[in-house]
């Protein structure tokens, strides 16, 4: 789905050879500052690297056009962000650069309910938690339904380990049935192995040893 | 006309008396800004004792080309003073920008003004041309002063909201389209203001001058009226011309937030 091939960004990354498997739940795991973001936002075109090729499906990033690769590898920062509005906006808010029908409320009810999260459509977004904004932020990118590829940058961070369970448990099992991809960062070497189908540990991919697939 | 009261100058400089109030008050309150109020007296003074002595020549002598040497002389003024109020760092495309929204905004709205509204003949006569350019020029730039530093401003503390909209698909336009719509409410606000409270908490300066120069207050009123919505217009147009190609100078071509 993705390789790179000897891509340096800056003194943060250096890649000689990378791929990721499609239709797989892929695991980034590494210590922090090792460049995992990094490698996410440029797999969304977030970042553009400073030499060497990353091609997703055959064909470079740089010959897509930025906005409509993001439309179909979609992802989610580290922080939860909220915008100004209600839990209902915000969890839309992803769906509506797609042109996609928008999701009704019964939808919408049930993904707060497969998120564990106890709250209206009509409650203000930003008088959340920072757990229950993570989640928001998490079903926002859930709903995006023309995405082929799900980025998250440690996506269960602010959750205890119950709700991080059946949150993670509704993302695979959603990944799978839609025969999606998705890449992840975690810090949680339980979260890695409980959940993805390859782990990826950077300071292998830094030391450019060949990744096992 | 010609029935204004003249003053004296020694009656003029009895008016200085309220600048020594405003000194001896920061004196007393301790407040640092005894230079800035001298410097802007002083400034005020000569400013227009020299504009005065400028349009005594320009309103004797009747031509095209003084008329527009002096709103070209005010386009740049107000283009230098939109880059010296403004606090923030600007790139050299914004600043580019800022000075076209600022002389096609301005411009269209006075042409239009001149022209279809106000039909003053000749079109460069001095005693039209310059106070209308100038009221029209002197609230766009500061419109575009309060837009350009609440652009700036937004895009750098909404700068998470614009990234996280960015990678889920947003176009730069959609991702920033929260910050500008409040860059240009922020520009707008102070005329809307002035309009709502016109007439009643203040009689504005063009105004008081007509009424001053003897006219009735009946045609004083249908000229404020005139350059009120001549002023909102050159406000309105400006900010959003600046506003529109703005906000497109914080991307690059991979459309990445630059900062």
């Amino acid at each position: 789905m993705f390789t790179f091939s000897n891509v340096q960004y800056k003194d943060i990354l250096k890649i000689e050879k990378l791929t990721f498997q499609d239709k797989q739940i892929i695991c980034l795991f590494g210590e922090s500052g090792s460049g995992k973001s990094t490698l996410l936002k440029m797999l969304n075109g977030m970042l553009t690297q400073d030499s060497g090729k990353i091609f997703y499906k055959e064909r470079l990033i740089d010959d897509y056009d930025p906005v409509e690769l993001r439309k179909k590898v979609v992802m989610l920062g580290q922080d939860p962000v909220m915008f100004q509005g209600t839990v209902r906006e915000n969890l839309l808010f992803g769906l509506k650069f797609t042109g996609k029908s928008e999701a009704d409320d019964s939808k919408l009810k049930e993904l707060l309910k497969d998120l564990r999260l106890e709250k209206n459509l009509e409650d203000d977004a930003d008088q959340l938690s920072g757990g229950e904004k993570q989640r928001v932020a998490f079903g926002r990118v859930l709903l995006m339904e023309a995405a082929e590829v799900y980025l998250l940058d440690e996506p269960t961070s602010a959750l205890d380990e119950e709700t991080e369970t059946k949150v993670m448990s509704v993302f695979t099992q959603h990944i799978k049935r839609e025969g999606k991809s998705a890449i992840f960062v975690t810090h949680s070497k339980e979260v890695a192995e409980k959940y993805a189908d390859q782990i990826i540990y950077m300071n292998e991919v830094l030391a450019n040893e060949e990744i096992s697939e | 006309m010609n029935n204004m009261l003249d003053i004296t100058l020694l009656q003029l400089i009895s008016a200085y008396i309220f600048i020594i109030i405003l000194l001896a008050i920061v004196r007393w309150r301790k407040i640092p800004r005894e230079k800035e109020i001298i410097i802007a007296t002083l400034r005020m003074t000569i400013q227009l004792v020299l504009v005065g002595y400028l349009l005594v020549y320009i309103f004797e002598n009747e031509n095209w080309i003084y008329s527009v040497l002096v709103i070209t002389v005010m386009e740049t003024f107000a283009v230098y003073n939109i880059f010296k109020r403004t606090k923030k760092e600007m790139n050299a495309d914004l600043k580019k920008i800022i000075a076209v929204a600022m002389v096609s905004g301005t411009l269209a709205a006075f042409l239009y003004f001149n022209f279809i509204v106000v039909q003053f003949s000749p079109w460069y006569d001095p005693r039209y041309f310059i106070p209308i350019a100038g009221m029209l020029i002197g609230n766009s730039m500061t419109g575009i002063t309060l837009g350009v530093s609440a652009l700036i401003e937004g895009f750098s503390s909404r700068k998470k909201e614009v990234e996280a909209a960015l990678m889920l698909g947003a176009t730069p336009n959609q991702a920033s389209q929260g910050i500008v719509n409040h860059a240009f409410d922020s520009a707008i606000l102070p005329t809307i203001n002035s309009m709502v409270g016109m007439g009643i908490v203040f009689l504005p300066g063009m105004m008081t001058g007509v009424i001053l120069s003897g006219a009735g207050p009946l045609d004083a009123i249908k000229y404020q009226i005139a350059i009120m919505l001549g002023i909102t217009g050159s406000v309105s147009l400006s900010v959003i011309i600046f506003l529109y190609y703005g906000y497109k100078t914080f991307f690059n071509k991979r459309a990445q937030l630059k900062l």
